[in-house]
């Protein structure tokens, strides 16, 4: 699984990698309902295009369903759901970044992936107080670029479901 | 040949291997104690059986051997090299006796008085040279030098016994190669790539079907048959015979006629009957408990059997056979029976159910009842030396594995418990349905039937509502149905409109039907757990991916079944779910012994914790240095009375709670046992008196908790001392413990829940890296040191190495507290170390390390 989620990463990330003075200062963007966010790149596993998802009954309403991933079994979560945002039309394609997290894979699905970057503390702030409660508890601060904010996701308290 | 003999065979040629390559190493080292103690103790093993099997030849020989190596290993005598191959030839001769003893099934005749006697003088000192040539049969002497010696070596240049070498060499070998020991974990690896291949076997047949390449189409049916093959093969190298599960029995139903008054035949059929050690080793505590109960509360005495016309000698048959793809075991007796109206009296007495209810219950759903958490009567247990009735962990533990228990009952006739369990966890036989526009996997094991419903043509078979519960007649019996749309909440699901198929299961003795739109094939499916946050849907036993690569959801038929509010078991087992990752947690039932000792208030302790309850005659009581002791079972038993001072009364019986670990029984004599009840135990810590953790509510009442700790350090010192040591671990904060031992588990999570901590115990390190993997989170872990396969050390080094707990403090329990014990735990990484068992040490160890921050 890691030397394929390697081969994954285009040679931008690796670019990237090289830009970073830490790897873990890496990120990748993505775009859930307009607001750019970021998860640490070295918790990505692959990245999805849509996929046939089998929903799980009585499962939190956060959880989409299952998916096969070269057998393995993959939890999906809805991030507009997690996030409390309304679900997406039908027009939107939904990608998929697949992430592990205590041995087990977790796909988060979302509108859009953006790039690979990275994120230097220098740009780093606080979440604003002001943030919505259910927002605050999964970002760990906000990052700020000239034309954009990118909120800085943590992935173990989005997986933290029920 | 019989079993004992050939397992003597094989070991002693890996013991003659080994001792040949140790003699090797000697020789170039003679000074190499360890070396010296291995030949030693190989040797002494091979004289200890021949001994034992009555092998005279082969022991007298062992024995000259053995003398001289204790000399050398004394250090009384020096190794010289002429020794080592006088050792040498003894070997030889020994191995030359096993090979006879392999042909022909006894020692061979023939006389090794020329070895043993050169052997003897170099014990007494004299120096013997050259080396005797053993006599063997008048053949095949052996070289007196083979110095390079291992077997395979050794056997082309030392010539041989004229008569048929060869035929020999072969024979050893093969015995030798008959088995080979192969680690569990090689066979688990195993196991797990043939699960995946039979997947990806799955789904390549499903695209050949599609496709009408034809030209895959051999090679792909010759896959499939090899895949089916080693499936076959790799699971053979996984059974075990149930006997193996049994072999205690015997003397433990002898003991307990023997303490009982009781004559008592075990007959066991089907031995031989091979099933999946991880099942084997699953079903080993609940059959040691319904044979101890069958003898125990089913069997009656001489006299009573004599007065019902009976045999004296009871009878208890374990039988063990296959049918279909499930294994299935009966425990039976002809003893009394279940006591149907005694049942249905307790039934009411706890409100169970109303008598309206009872009336209309086949004997047989009374009888269920004993199923239930909790349900046992005071009698029962004061009789004699039951732990209770426990039927219902027995029942847990067989659904856990996805077995079924039944049982027949007759009053003055005897009961017959009967146990179906699949053959193996890892692979199982699916029928694939849709309901809702999903699919799902019902496992095969519990399906009896498929109905087709509401079909119109047909005119068969309709489903009927009684208010809104759907039923079915089903030939003589009124069906209970379970929409599965409706049960799992699926959109579309008309109530009322209900047609398509009835999948008619069967749980335990219930029977109902699942409706569902669709039902496709079966299918072999690998079942893989569900994502941790999906633990707590209990209507799913895990889920797969199927033949077309999709991922689908694999129903519990018990988890449906008690959803759907059928089984007669069912509330009272919601109540005492086991929490989604195993393992104990403090805040979840627990059955607990109710007695009186001293005042009136009632006295609790957990009854996993009692290993006994007996009602000894006062006049068995004897006095030994001021404590009253009593001979129990070959030992004496320290006597602690709980009500603090003790004087024999005249005559009559005294009550006794018999505490064991290892050795070791410790009693606790009270005045009177009450009751057993399950019930969650939370204890409010309070006062400080000496011997009781605190007080709980417990049946209603305000109950005084005893602190076993306490009670067990006033039977002598040496119980803390014990070889073996568990540790638990709890939440609240959550602390994990790891102990082998379930009486350290059973005194340890009550402490530490009364401090105030959630508490978590797995009997091994590998469950607790498990629950770590499964991503379950505590904030300190409490461990054993010393626990087989995986002791404290390797695993504090393992959990510190990697993984979610990396940083979590550690505390090791140990009964080893030196020094140098302290500072090799500190070295693998443990935060603390504790004496076992020290609960105040413990308690300010975890309330240090959980204050402190915890260093990076």
């Amino acid at each position: 699984m890691q030397s394929i989620s390697e081969t994954q990463r285009s040679s931008p990330a690796i670019a990237a990698l090289a830009l970073a003075e830490r790897e873990d200062d890496v990120f990748l963007t993505l775009t859930v309902a307009g607001q750019t966010c970021s998860i640490p790149v070295l918790l990505v596993r692959d990245v999805l295009g849509p996929q046939a998802i089998t929903p799980i009954p009585l499962a939190p309403p956060e959880v989409a369903g299952g998916l096969n991933l070269r057998g393995r079994i993959v939890t999906a979560i809805d991030l507009r759901k997690r996030l409390g945002l309304p679900t997406a039309d039908n027009a939107v394609k939904a990608m998929s970044v697949v992430v592990e997290q205590g041995g087990e894979l977790y796909s988060l699905i979302v509108d859009q992936v953006g790039e690979v970057i990275p994120l230097p503390s220098a740009g780093i702030c606080p979440n604003p107080p002001t943030l919505d409660a259910l927002w605050r508890d999964v970002s760990l601060s906000v990052y700020r670029e000239e034309d954009r904010l990118i909120v800085m996701l943590d992935v173990e308290r989005l997986l933290n479901i029920g | 040949m019989d079993d004992l003999l050939a397992d003597f065979l094989t070991e002693t040629h890996e013991g003659l291997s080994a001792v040949d390559e140790a003699l090797l190493r000697l020789e170039r080292a003679p000074d190499d104690a360890p070396t010296l103690a291995e030949i030693f103790r190989q040797v002494h093993t091979i004289k200890g059986t021949c001994g034992f099997l009555g092998l005279t030849r082969l022991e007298k020989v062992a024995h000259s051997a053995e003398t001289i190596l204790g000399l050398y290993r004394d250090g009384s005598l020096k190794v010289t090299p002429q020794g080592i191959t006088l050792i040498f030839a003894a070997v030889d001769a020994i191995r030359h006796i096993v090979l006879e003893l392999e042909q022909h099934g006894q020692e061979p005749e023939g006389d090794d008085s020329a070895v043993i006697a050169a052997l003897d003088a170099t014990a007494r000192g004299e120096s013997v040279v050259p080396a005797p040539r053993p006599e063997v049969k008048a053949e095949a002497p052996v070289e007196a030098a083979p110095i390079a010696a291992p077997i395979a070596t050794a056997a082309p240049t030392a010539p041989r016994a004229p008569e048929a070498p060869a035929e020999a060499q072969q024979a050893e070998s093969a015995a030798a190669q008959q088995t080979i020991r192969v680690s569990v974990e090689v066979l688990e690896d195993l196991m797990t790539l043939v699960s995946e291949l039979v997947l990806t076997r799955n789904q390549l047949m499903q695209l050949a079907r599609v496709s009408s390449d034809s030209q895959i189409s051999v090679p792909l049916q010759r896959l499939s048959h090899i895949t089916s093959e080693l499936q076959e093969g790799v699971m053979k190298t996984r059974m075990q015979p149930i006997g193996n599960a049994w072999a205690k029995l015997p003397r433990l139903v002898r003991d307990l006629a023997n303490e009982l008054g009781k004559k008592i035949d075990l007959e066991m059929r089907g031995a031989e009957t091979e099933l999946d050690r991880q099942v084997l080793e699953l079903i080993k505590d609940p059959l040691t408990h319904m044979v101890r109960n069958s003898g125990d509360h089913g069997l009656e005495k001489p006299a009573d059997r004599r007065a019902a016309a009976k045999p004296e000698t009871g009878r208890i048959l374990l039988n063990a056979y296959h049918q279909g793809g499930h294994i299935i075991i009966e425990i039976g007796d002809d003893g009394r029976g279940l006591p149907v109206d005694k049942i249905r009296a307790k039934v009411l007495a706890q409100g169970l159910a109303t008598e309206a209810e009872l009336a209309q219950m086949s004997e047989h759903d009374v009888l269920r009842f004993i199923f239930r958490p909790g349900f046992s009567t005071a009698q029962q247990i004061t009789s004699v030396s039951g732990r209770g009735v426990g039927m219902d962990v027995v029942k847990t533990n067989i659904e856990r594995i996805g077995g079924t228990i039944e049982l027949r009952s007759k009053e003055g006739r005897g009961t017959t418990f009967t146990i179906k369990i699949p053959l193996t966890l890892a692979i199982v036989s699916a029928l694939i349905v849709q309901a809702g526009g999903e699919r799902f996997a019902i496992p095969q094991i519990g399906v009896v039937e498929l109905v087709r419903v509401g079909d119109e043509h047909e005119g068969s078979t309709r489903i009927e509502m009684i208010k809104d519960a759907p039923v079915l007649r089903l030939r003589d019996r009124l069906l209970p149905l379970v929409s599965l749309s409706s049960l799992l909440r699926l959109r579309d699901a008309p109530v009322g409109d209900l047609k398509g198929y009835v999948v008619v299961m069967q749980v335990g003795a219930n029977v109902f039907g699942i409706v569902v739109d669709r039902v496709f094939d079966t299918e072999e499916i690998v079942v893989k757990p569900v994502a941790p946050i999906l633990r707590h849907i209990t209507m799913f036993s895990g889920n797969t991916i199927l033949g077309d690569g999709s991922v689908i959801m694999i129903l519990d038929p018990n988890g449906v079944a008690r959803g759907a509010g059928i089984t007669a078991e069912g509330r009272a087992e919601d109540q005492q779910t086991v929490t989604a990752t195993g393992g104990i947690r403090s805040d979840s039932s627990t059955s607990l012994l109710l007695f009186r000792a001293g005042d009136q208030t009632p006295k609790a302790v957990p009854l996993g914790l009692v290993a006994r309850l007996e009602d000894i005659p006062v006049e068995r009581i004897e006095m030994s240095g001021g404590t009253p002791v009593v001979q129990y079972r070959g030992q004496l038993m320290p006597m602690v009375p709980i009500a603090g001072h003790w004087e024999a009364p005249e005559s009559g019986r005294q009550a006794v709670l018999v505490f064991t670990e290892g050795q070791r029984s410790m009693g606790l004599m009270v005045d009177e046992i009450l009751d057993v009840v399950e019930e969650p135990l939370i204890i409010q810590p309070g006062s400080d008196r000496l011997g009781y953790l605190g007080s709980a509510v417990i049946a209603g009442r305000v109950t005084d908790v005893i602190d076993t700790v306490y009670w067990l350090s006033h039977a002598g010192g040496d119980w803390f001392r014990g070889d073996r040591k568990s540790s638990s671990s709890a939440q609240k904060p959550r602390l994990l413990l790891i102990d082998d031992s379930p009486f350290f588990r059973h005194l340890v999570v009550p402490a530490l829940s009364a401090a105030g901590f959630d508490v978590t115990a797995v009997e091994s390190p590998a469950e607790a890296l498990r629950l770590r993997d499964a991503g379950v989170e505590f904030e300190a872990l409490i461990s054993d040191i010393e626990m087989p396969e995986m002791d404290g050390l390797s695993f504090a080094r393992n959990v510190r190495a990697s993984g979610a707990w990396m940083r979590l403090p550690l505390v090791a329990l140990s009964s080893r507290a030196e020094p140098e014990d302290v500072s090799r735990g500190r070295e693998a990484g443990f935060t603390d170390y504790v004496a076992k068992y020290d609960r105040d040490a413990l308690l300010s160890s975890l309330h240090e390390c959980l204050s402190s921050p915890i260093a990076a």
